[in-house]
């Protein structure tokens, strides 16, 4: 065994290079693992956008449409409807769409790419139920509004742009998914499309 | 240790040698030079097989957005090109012929094909895709060389031709004898005979393809595994002789 | 820093453990190439499962659905490829790896007394191993998984009176199917990886109990004040190694061989990675070519053979004409490794001091166990069964060999210490 001095520098160096490296290893064997639990292709492929044909719908009828896993509506609204979003502002929590519950293009007063048409997500933003779509009982809910949805788990109260009304369990409006109109029969959702 | 390591070498190598002599003769089969670089070839292959396979095999574990991205298809112009089953392109390439219905026809279901070069290799695949020949003794009309009795039509026929197994007069010690020379077409497909050996081997590059369609980002990723792992080894080597220089 | 440890050092023996296994372990300052492939063997277990738990976050365990899964974790999960690969490729590994370890012991000795009992766990680490990677290999479903579980399983039925009864219980029904496949996943991922990791505990704290052999397979614990203070080793060793001996020619096990490890470690990783990344079935021999086919009970493929690992015992299951017998002789061939510490009765340990006709006897025994797996592989032609007689003979020769000249071996002097 010699007695050479030990070269502590050179050691420490060393020691912290190989560490680091190896530390550096560590983070590269855990990105396969990590990356893994990212929604496989199948997933993204049930993810995908949906085209709905809207050209035969009837005035006033909704229909129900599902994207990632989740119900989403889409309804024709008639002029009544459309007539009656204005001067509820002091009834609802969130009139002028200042939460981030909607793209740009639908953050308006009828929550909407085409005034005719409102898409959302059929989920209560209290805890998740799916609300019904009352289109001529709503008044029974809130006095003299004809159309709306209202959720039967916690009897939270939307209007028909997915507002919701103040004094009810759910904090925000309904949830408008990105979508764009292929063209005047087809929209399709899950995408802004070019002219977002 | 040395004459240990002689012995097992020299066993080892007389033993191959056995084993080689030992096998059994089969078809010699054609190299397939296979290139998953080239998009042009694997673009024909995928066009071969979505149209004259996928009637009857599906390729069910392989999607189509993902086919279109790796072989550099725009996903429009594959859609409307390439894609005859399923809704939207992010779909396996099923198809539409019931499984139990394909038993019946054919006496057994079709084969899926997304890892059947995989199971056979590339050179198998060529090879065979060459090898059917008229043999009116079957069912369909046609067998095949490397697979015997094989229980398919040549769906391949309007490209290559009438293929037959041909002899020709040739001398052989002397004497004029009937010689076989392998397969031939009677030229009445669309494409030549060098056209077909090409359309071939841009299938099977495709069936390679989607065998293991990670292959190249597999091997992409090696080499930078490869430098980290030197880097690596270099620091340790280092290291340990920092240390080791205490034993001294 | 300090504080903490000492705050963890009263509730646990974290300082304790650490200086006993490590810092203050004394390892022989002789270790060479051959020492690495336990510290490997603990990094691939390791690799297998953790690759394991994540496999079986999308893994279908039901005929219907294994196949189809494995090629989803394949194409459709992100560096799914990369999981599936480490894990299959990790399989193998194992094993070249275990055999090499195997390999160092047979050839230093190291399963001599006092490391008897290290070895026997060492063996049941083997066999619980050889267990789990048959099991495993059935999940894939494939052609091979199906078809070489069949052949492995009706291996039972060569038992006399209960045998047929049993292959019927192992397999939950009348052939290889759904419940034959839950029931290996399950004993695959949770029990046999729990047996494991206790064998590895136990096989750990038997060799820091005894203590580590090394090449020239002498002791480095010698008799209390037997050695003077000038020629003990400069460094600092557990009270435990040193109250009862005088420890001479050792090193702390770290830094010095965790730094020397590490060099193995990035050689091994090299080979690892490239199998990983540019071949992955190993032209057949990792995975199988006919296992790239979902299983078909209808169908044998051509050629079955189990994969490499396995092929040694394979071989001398095939070489004997009788089904009983040669199911009796492929477990024997397990069996006399375990009792190796008992049929070796010699006194000296490493192959470097031992009669001449041990180093061929070992070396015959090596041939016998390579060649027995290439013909494993192959199929049972009249020359290769003629073959695999002979070296299933050599095979076992080599332990009734050991016995006898064991006893009187002409052997060479071992010197008193370490020093080369």
């Amino acid at each position: 065994m010699s007695n050479a001095p030990v070269d502590k520098g050179r050691r420490r160096f060393l020691t912290v290079a190989t560490s680091v490296v190896g530390a550096a290893g560590a983070v590269g064997v855990a990105v396969p693992f990590i990356a893994s639990w990212n929604p496989s292709e199948k997933a993204k492929n049930a993810g995908a956008p949906v085209e709905v044909n809207i050209g035969k719908m009837e005035p006033g009828q909704l229909i129900r449409n599902e994207w990632r896993g989740q119900p989403v509506w889409i309804v024709r609204r008639t002029p009544e409807m459309l007539a009656s979003l204005e001067g509820l502002a002091d009834q609802l929590r969130d009139p002028n769409s200042e939460e981030p519950q909607q793209p740009e293009y639908a953050s308006n007063l009828y929550r909407s790419r085409k005034d005719e048409f409102f898409i959302a997500v059929g989920i209560c933003t209290h805890l998740g139920c799916s609300p019904q779509y009352l289109e001529t009982d709503f008044g029974e809910q809130v006095e003299g509004i004809e159309a709306g949805f209202f959720c039967p788990c916690h009897g939270s109260k939307f209007d028909i742009a997915g507002r919701v009304f103040s004094g009810v369990p759910a904090p925000y409006n309904l949830v408008v998914p990105p979508h764009y109109y292929v063209n005047d029969n087809v929209v399709l959702i899950g995408e802004d499309g070019e002219q977002a | 240790m040395k004459s240990f390591l002689k012995a097992s070498l020299l066993t080892a190598a007389s033993l191959w040698t056995a084993a080689t002599l030992a096998a059994g003769p089969t078809v010699p089969l054609d190299k397939a030079e296979i290139d998953l670089h080239d998009k042009a070839s694997l673009q024909r292959g995928a066009q071969l097989f979505m149209n004259y396979c996928l009637g009857c095999h599906s390729m069910q574990y392989q999607r189509y957005n993902r086919t279109f991205r790796d072989l550099e298809i725009p996903e429009e112009l594959g859609v409307e090109n390439l894609q005859f089953t399923g809704e939207k392109p992010g779909d396996l390439i099923t198809n539409a012929m019931p499984t139990e219905a394909a038993g019946a026809w054919f006496g057994t279901a079709a084969p899926d094909l997304t890892l059947v070069a995989r199971v056979r290799g590339a050179d198998w695949l060529y090879t065979y895709f060459r090898s059917f020949y008229v043999d009116e003794s079957r069912p369909f009309g046609v067998n095949n060389a490397v697979f015997p009795n094989v229980g398919m039509p040549h769906v391949l026929q309007e490209l290559q031709g009438v293929p037959r197994k041909t002899h020709e007069k040739r001398m052989v010690d002397g004497e004029m004898k009937d010689v076989y020379v392998g397969i031939k077409s009677d030229g009445s497909g669309i494409l030549s005979p060098a056209e077909y050996d090409q359309a071939m081997l841009d299938l099977t590059n495709f069936l390679v393809y989607t065998g293991e369609p990670m292959l190249l980002e597999q091997r992409r990723l090696g080499w930078y595994v490869f430098g980290f792992i030197l880097v690596f080894t270099i620091l340790a080597w280092l290291l340990k002789r920092e240390y080791f220089r205490d034993l001294k | 820093m300090s504080k903490l440890i000492a705050w963890f050092d009263e509730r646990i023996p974290l300082s304790k453990t650490w200086n006993i296994h490590l810092a203050q372990y004394p390892a022989p300052k002789n270790f060479n190439f051959w020492y690495l492939f336990g510290v490997l063997a603990m990094l691939v277990l390791v690799n297998q499962i953790l690759t394991g738990i994540w496999l079986t976050m999308n893994y279908v365990p039901s005929a219907e659905g294994a196949f189809a899964s494995v090629e989803y974790i394949m194409r459709d999960i992100d560096y799914g490829w990369l999981l599936r690969y480490m894990h299959s490729t990790g399989a193998s590994a194992f094993f070249v790896v275990v055999y090499l370890h195997m390999f160092r012991g047979m050839m230093y000795g190291s399963y001599q007394k006092p490391r008897e009992l290290l070895w026997v766990f060492g063996m049941l680490i083997f066999l619980v191993l050889m267990a789990e990677a048959f099991m495993g290999y059935l999940l894939p479903w494939g052609q091979m998984s199906y078809w070489g579980a069949q052949v492995i399983i009706s291996l039972f039925g060569a038992i006399p009176i209960i045998g047929d009864d049993l292959t019927l219980w192992i397999r939950g029904d009348y052939v290889i199917s759904g419940a034959t496949l839950n029931r290996f996943f399950a004993l695959h991922v949770i029990a046999l990886p729990l047996v494991l990791v206790i064998l590895v505990f136990l096989h750990i704290i038997a060799l820091h109990e005894v203590g580590s052999n090394n090449p020239e397979g002498i002791d480095i614990k010698k008799k209390k004040g037997t050695i003077p203070e000038s020629e003990k080793p400069k460094f600092t060793f557990h009270e435990r190694f040193t109250k009862k001996y005088d420890v001479v020619d050792a090193v702390p096990f770290f830094p010095y061989y965790v730094v020397k490890d590490l060099i193995g470690i990035g050689i091994f990783l090299f080979l690892f990675c490239y199998v990983i990344f540019f071949a992955p079935a190993m032209g057949g021999l990792f995975l199988e070519p006919p296992n790239f086919e979902a299983a078909n009970p209808l169908k044998t493929p051509e050629h079955i053979a189990p994969v490499w690992y396995f092929t040694p015992f394979y071989a001398i299951l095939r070489a004997v004409p009788d089904k009983l017998l040669g199911v009796i002789l492929m477990f024997g061939a397990i069996v006399f490794l375990f009792l190796l510490p008992w049929i070796d009765r010699g006194r000296v340990r490493s192959i470097r001091y031992r009669c001449t006709f041990h180093k061929i006897n070992l070396t015959l025994f090596v041939i016998s166990f390579i060649v027995l797996g290439y013909l494993g592989l192959k199929p049972a032609t009249e020359v290769y069964t003629f073959f695999a007689r002979v070296f299933t003979f050599l095979y076992f020769a080599f332990f009734i060999f050991l016995w006898f000249y064991s006893k009187n071996e002409n052997t060479k002097p071992v010197p008193e210490r370490i020093t080369k």
